[in-house]
C-alpha cells in the first residue's frame, strides 16, 4: 500500500487527483496481484451479503439463542413507517437497518465483518439506507466500501479494531469512522473532508469500553450499532459542511491507541466490567451459565 | 503491517456473532487441521484470556470444531459443528488454559490423528484475522493471510538456500519467512508465506531436499475444504 496514515492517503489522492476508493482499488490490485475487476467482484459479493442481512433482519425472526435480543430493528422500522420517527425517515432507516444486521449476527446468521462482526451493522445501515435515498447503483456502493476499507486499514494498523484489544471504541468507533468517511466521499466530499469525518467520528467514541453482558455480542453491541449508524451520518454532514477535525484524524487514531492500551482488562471484552458487571448483567450471566450446564447434562445423559 | 489489505478490514463473510471469537476461531481451527493433515480423532482445546471468559456465548467452541472439520467462516453448519464433530468420531474437549499467553484471544490446540500428533497456538487479532505463534513447540509467526508452506526439517548448512532456490525455479515469491530450531543441527521449522498457492511440483521438489520430514500447506485464501 502507498499509504500508512490518513494524511499519506489524502496526499496520494491529491497528487493523483483521485478519490480514496480509486487509490484503494489500485493498491489492492497491486498487493494481491489480481485484476481490478476481480477485486470489485469480491467486494460486490460482500455488498450482496450486507443487503441480504438487512432484508433478513427487517423481515425474519432474529431472536438470539440467549433470547435476550431480536426484532428491535422491526420495531424501529414500524415507527419509521408510521412517520413517527424523531430522527426522520432517512436517519431512522439507517438506525433500523444497522440494528437489523446486528441482530442477524447475534442470531448466528450470515454477515460481513466491517471491520468486525460486533460492529457489522454500522456500514450496511449507512450504505443501504443511503443507496435507497439517493438512488446510487451497486457499483457506486462498492466504490464506497473500498473507501471505507482504506480508512479501516489505516486505523487497524496504527491502532486496533477489536474490542478485546482496544475496547468498543476500536470496534464501533472504527466502523463509524469508516462509514462516515465513505459517505462523505459518496456525497461528493474531498478526500480531506473524508479524513476530517474520520477524525470527528472517532473523537465521539474515544474511551468507549467493551462490556458485553454475559460475553455475548448482544447487549450493548446491537444498539451501539444503531447509534453508530446515526453518528456516522452526523459526522459526514459536519465534514461535508466544512467542519474540520482540529485534532487531525491520524492523531485521534493515536489517542485511541493510547486510551485502549491503558484500558483495564475488565473493559476489553472479558465480560467482567461495565454493563456486564451490573446486578442485572451478573444475573443474566449466571442464568446463561446455569442453562449451559443444564444442556451439557442433558447431552451427556443422551450419550449414556 | 498486521492487517494486510482491504479484505482483512471489509470481510470475511461469516456466520455471527463475533469475528474474533467465531470467524477467527474457525480460521485457527482450519490452520490446525492443515497442520495435522486431516480431521483429528482427539482435540484438546485450551482457551486463554477473553477466549476463556466468553467462548460459550460466542460459539468459539463450535467455531474451533468447525475449522477442524474443514468448514469455511460463512458455512451455516458452524451452528451444529459440535454435534458434527461428535458424529465424525472426534473427541473434542475445551478447557481454560494455564500460564501466560501472547494475546487476549489465544487458543492452544493439541490434536491427534491416526498418523500423528501436533500442537498449535494461535491468536485471533480482530476482524477474523489471525496469527499462528507456535507449532509443535517452535516459535514461529505467520498470518494465514497468504498461502503458507510449513516445512518440518533438520537444521543444516544450506537448507534455506536450497529451499528458496526451488521456489525461485517455480517462480513463486516469498512474502515473509520465519525459521526456528530446537537446537543446532536439530529439528527445525520454516514457515513461508507465499504470493500464490505452491504448485504440486514445487512441493514434490521440496520433499526431496535432505532433512525434510514433512511439508504442510495452509491455504485459507480459498475458504474451507
Amino acid at each position: 500500500m502507498r499509504f500508512r496514515s490518513l494524511q499519506e492517503l489524502a496526499d496520494v489522492c491529491a497528487e493523483e487527483g483521485k478519490p480514496i476508493s480509486a487509490v484503494m482499488i489500485e493498491d489492492q490490485a497491486n498487493e494481491s496481484g489480481l485484476g481490478e475487476e476481480e477485486i470489485r467482484r469480491r467486494m460486490s459479493e460482500y455488498y450482496a451479503v450486507m443487503k441480504e442481512a438487512v432484508a433478513r433482519g427487517m423481515r425474519e425472526d432474529t431472536t438470539s439463542a440467549s433470547g435476550l435480543t431480536g426484532l428491535d430493528a422491526q420495531r424501529v422500522g414500524r415507527l419509521v413507517q408510521r412517520g413517527e420517527s424523531v430522527l426522520g425517515a432517512d436517519a431512522g432507516k439507517a438506525l433500523s437497518y444497522a440494528l437489523a444486521v446486528s441482530e442477524v449476527n447475534a442470531s448466528m446468521g450470515r454477515i460481513v465483518a466491517t471491520p468486525t462482526a460486533g460492529s457489522c451493522g454500522v456500514i450496511p445501515g449507512v450504505f443501504v439506507s443511503a443507496q435507497e435515498r439517493f438512488g446510487w447503483d451497486d457499483g457506486r456502493m462498492v466504490d464506497g466500501l473500498f473507501c471505507a476499507g482504506a480508512i479501516g486499514y489505516v486505523i487497524a494498523n496504527r491502532s486496533f479494531v477489536s474490542g478485546a484489544e482496544g475496547g468498543c471504541q476500536a470496534e464501533i468507533g472504527s466502523a463509524i469512522a469508516m462509514a462516515a468517511g465513505a459517505l462523505t466521499e459518496l456525497r461528493g466530499g474531498t478526500p480531506m473532508q473524508s479524513v476530517h469525518a474520520v477524525g470527528l467520528a472517532l473523537k465521539n467514541t474515544l474511551g468507549l469500553i467493551c462490556d458485553p453482558v454475559g460475553g455475548l455480542v448482544e447487549i450493548p453491541c446491537i444498539v451501539r450499532n444503531g447509534f453508530g449508524a446515526v453518528t456516522a451520518l452526523a459526522a459526514a454532514d459536519m465534514a461535508l459542511a466544512g467542519v474540520r477535525s482540529v485534532i487531525p484524524g491520524d492523531e485521534v487514531i493515536q489517542a485511541m491507541l493510547e486510551v485502549g492500551s491503558a484500558m483495564p482488562e475488565a473493559f476489553r471484552e472479558t465480560a467482567k466490567g461495565g454493563l456486564a458487571n451490573t446486578p442485572t448483567g451478573r444475573n443474566i450471566m449466571k442464568e446463561l451459565k446455569n442453562r449451559a450446564k443444564r444442556s451439557e447434562r442433558e447431552r451427556s445423559d443422551d450419550g449414556a | 503491517m498486521r492487517f494486510k489489505d482491504v479484505f482483512s478490514i471489509i470481510g470475511p463473510a461469516m456466520i455471527g456473532p463475533s469475528s474474533s471469537h467465531t470467524a477467527g476461531a474457525v480460521r485457527l481451527g482450519l490452520a490446525a487441521r492443515r497442520l495435522l493433515g486431516g480431521t483429528p480423532v482427539e482435540a484438546d482445546v485450551a482457551f486463554f484470556g477473553s477466549f476463556a471468559e466468553t467462548y460459550a456465548g460466542h460459539g468459539t467452541d463450535r467455531a474451533i470444531a468447525a475449522g477442524l472439520l474443514g468448514y469455511a467462516t460463512d458455512d451455516g453448519r458452524i451452528r451444529t459443528a459440535l454435534e458434527a464433530a461428535h458424529a465424525a468420531g472426534m473427541a473434542i474437549a475445551f478447557r481454560e488454559g494455564i500460564g501466560p499467553y501472547p494475546h487476549p484471544n489465544t487458543v492452544r490446540l493439541k490434536l491427534r490423528s491416526a498418523e500423528r500428533e501436533t500442537t498449535m497456538t494461535g491468536c485471533s487479532i480482530g476482524g477474523g484475522a489471525v496469527e499462528v505463534v507456535e507449532v509443535d513447540g517452535f516459535d514461529v509467526r505467520f498470518s494465514c493471510h497468504y498461502p503458507t508452506l510449513v516445512l518440518f526439517h533438520r537444521d543444516r548448512v544450506g537448507f534455506l538456500a536450497e529451499a528458496t532456490a526451488s521456489l525461485t525455479r517455480s517462480g513463486v515469491n516469498i512474502g515473509s519467512m520465519d525459521v526456528d530450531r530446537k537446537e543446532r543441527n536439530g529439528e527445525a521449522l520454516t514457515a513461508l508465506e507465499l504470493d500464490q498457492s505452491p504448485p504440486a511440483a514445487l512441493i514434490g521438489e521440496l520433499r526431496h531436499l535432505a532433512g525434510v520430514r514433512r511439508i504442510c500447506t495452509i491455504d485459507l485464501t480459498r475458504g474451507g475444504e
